[in-house]
């Protein structure tokens, strides 16, 4: 698999960390479902994922990117900013 | 049909014309007491179980594709009960004394070889974690046995143990431990829950539910129509995601890609099963000769039955840091399987928030050696709504009350589990 990274172009996959799903954001308060769905529950959809890779070999920036999980066909990535909507 | 040598022997004289289908592949009807979603072992199992424990027959088992065809065959074929958490243990060893007696139960050759599952360890920390392993085993009554590089060289010598990164030290044996051929096992579940009564329909996807108007689960919407049920239980590990979503779960899995690797034929050379303690590789030998090997799963969220090469790569690097003639052997095939890689690493066998359906999940890694304890504790929970004594940690809800059963200890990551 190859990662279009915006930054470095067409990189290998293994220069990237896997992070994982990109839609839970860390709730602002102590709200113990909302940490509990957060930290724990996930949609894991058969499709269309959006998730954050770590491009440690390369740029080293965290990158969000749009993949397909039965196909690993790569839509779209772009840098990946902190409290991005899902 | 009863298996036997003597009808072995009668067919052979009839040139083998007289066998039957080994289960009945049955259309749907109109309605069950329970409808089990998912024909792999664990959901065969929780059907043979309930007919055969709980007397519960008017079973129906609903599988997307056909028997075997999932992950049932697919992995590594490795059974142990080899444990460290009170969750785990017990539970596991239950199921490896349904392993012993399994071919007698089920009149079926399982092809269950108890040929050892051997753990090495490559420095003094591991060797203490090992030997605090075995002994949580022990005071669980199950067989445990730390060796030393000697007693480890006399079962394997070939292994590299000089080696200057990560020199085996010892190791730790479950005797009990080894493999079973596991599309047999499928298919002798299939085969003891069929003559029972149960039926088993193939290439038959559920593509909903049937709610009531409390929103209680009273039936699968299907490929091939409607089937009402008064409780369902999905056993889907892997596609348990997008199953539960069509009732509108959210759960603590994600679905990940396990590869799986086997050589081509050679003659006998590994005694049991042997995993190297310094990277993630675990190798056994077939009936027929080939390697069977695998390793990490491949690290990102995947719905694909194959795999990447980058572990392909890191597989066989493991494989030859621990035992370099592997390198001389050619690689016959590989495969994929999809993985629940549950929050904590362990499964969930319980009631769900929705009254009438009911969740046997998140295998990770795991779920061919808990086969037989899997069904028999998902058909104990669907026959008296109940845990059974060795699956009561296996709860739903242990993610929000912090009860995590973290054999690894790497927490809420699915893909380092």
């Amino acid at each position: 698999m190859r990662i279009p990274c915006p930054f470095c172009g067409s990189r290998d996959s293994r220069e990237f960390v896997h992070r994982g799903d990109a839609a839970p954001i860390r709730p602002a308060g102590d709200d113990a479902d909302a940490m509990f769905d957060y930290l724990y529950l996930r949609d894991n959809p058969a499709g269309q994922f959006e998730e954050l890779w770590y491009h440690a070999q390369g740029c080293r920036n965290w990158l969000r990117v749009r993949r397909h999980t039965v196909s690993h066909a790569i839509e779209s990535a772009e840098f990946a900013r902190i409290g991005h909507a899902a | 049909m009863r298996y036997s040598i003597l009808q072995l022997a009668t067919q052979a004289l009839r040139r083998h014309r007289d066998w039957t289908p080994a289960w009945r592949d049955a259309a749907p009807r109109e309605g069950y007491d329970i409808v089990i979603v998912g024909g792999g072992g664990h959901g065969l199992a929780a059907a043979y179980y309930l007919a055969k424990v709980h007397g519960i027959t008017r079973v129906a088992v609903v599988e997307r594709g056909w028997i075997g065809g999932g992950n049932a065959g697919r992995n590594t074929t490795i059974i142990r009960s080899n444990y460290g958490l009170p969750g785990n243990e017990p539970f596991y060893e239950w199921a490896m004394k349904l392993w012993e007696g399994l071919e007698q139960d089920l009149n079926y050759n399982a092809m269950v070889s108890q040929r050892g599952v051997l753990n090495l360890y490559h420095s003094d920390a591991q060797r203490d974690a090992y030997a605090r392993r075995g002994n949580a085993m022990r005071l669980h009554g199950v067989d445990a046995e730390l060796l030393d590089a000697d007693a480890v060289r006399q079962m394997a010598p070939f292994l590299d143990f000089d080696n200057a990164r990560f020199p085996i030290q010892g190791g730790l044996l479950q005797a009990r431990g080894g493999t079973a051929r596991h599309d047999a096992v499928n298919w002798g579940y299939a085969r003891a829950a069929s003559a029972l009564g149960v039926d088993i329909i193939q290439n038959c996807e559920v593509t909903g539910f049937l709610r009531d108007t409390s929103g209680a689960v009273v039936g699968v919407e299907t490929s091939r129509g409607a089937i009402r049920a008064g409780k369902v239980g999905l056993a889907v590990a892997g596609m348990t995601g997008p199953v539960a979503a069509k009732a509108g779960l959210r759960l603590p899995i994600e679905s990940h890609a396990l590869q799986a690797f086997v050589s081509e034929g050679l003659k006998p050379l590994i005694p049991g099963v042997i995993t190297f303690g310094a990277g993630h590789f675990y190798v056994s030998q077939s009936d027929k000769g080939g390697l069977v090997f695998g390793g990490d799963i491949d690290g990102y969220n995947s719905y694909a039955q194959r795999g990447n090469l980058p572990v392909v790569e890191d597989v066989c690097e493991g494989g030859m840091a621990v035992m370099p003639m592997i390198g001389r052997v050619r690689l016959l095939r590989s495969w994929g399987g999809i993985m629940d890689m549950s929050m904590d690493g362990s499964p969930i066998i319980d009631h769900t928030p929705i009254a009438g359906l009911y969740l046997n999940a998140g295998w990770c890694y795991g779920g061919f050696k808990a086969t037989p304890a899997s069904g028999w504790c998902f058909a104990h929970l669907l026959a008296t709504d109940t845990a059974h004594e060795t699956a009561t940690a296996y709860r739903l809800d242990r993610f929000r009350t912090g009860h995590l059963i973290d054999e690894k200890g790497v927490g809420a990551q699915p893909n380092l589990h």
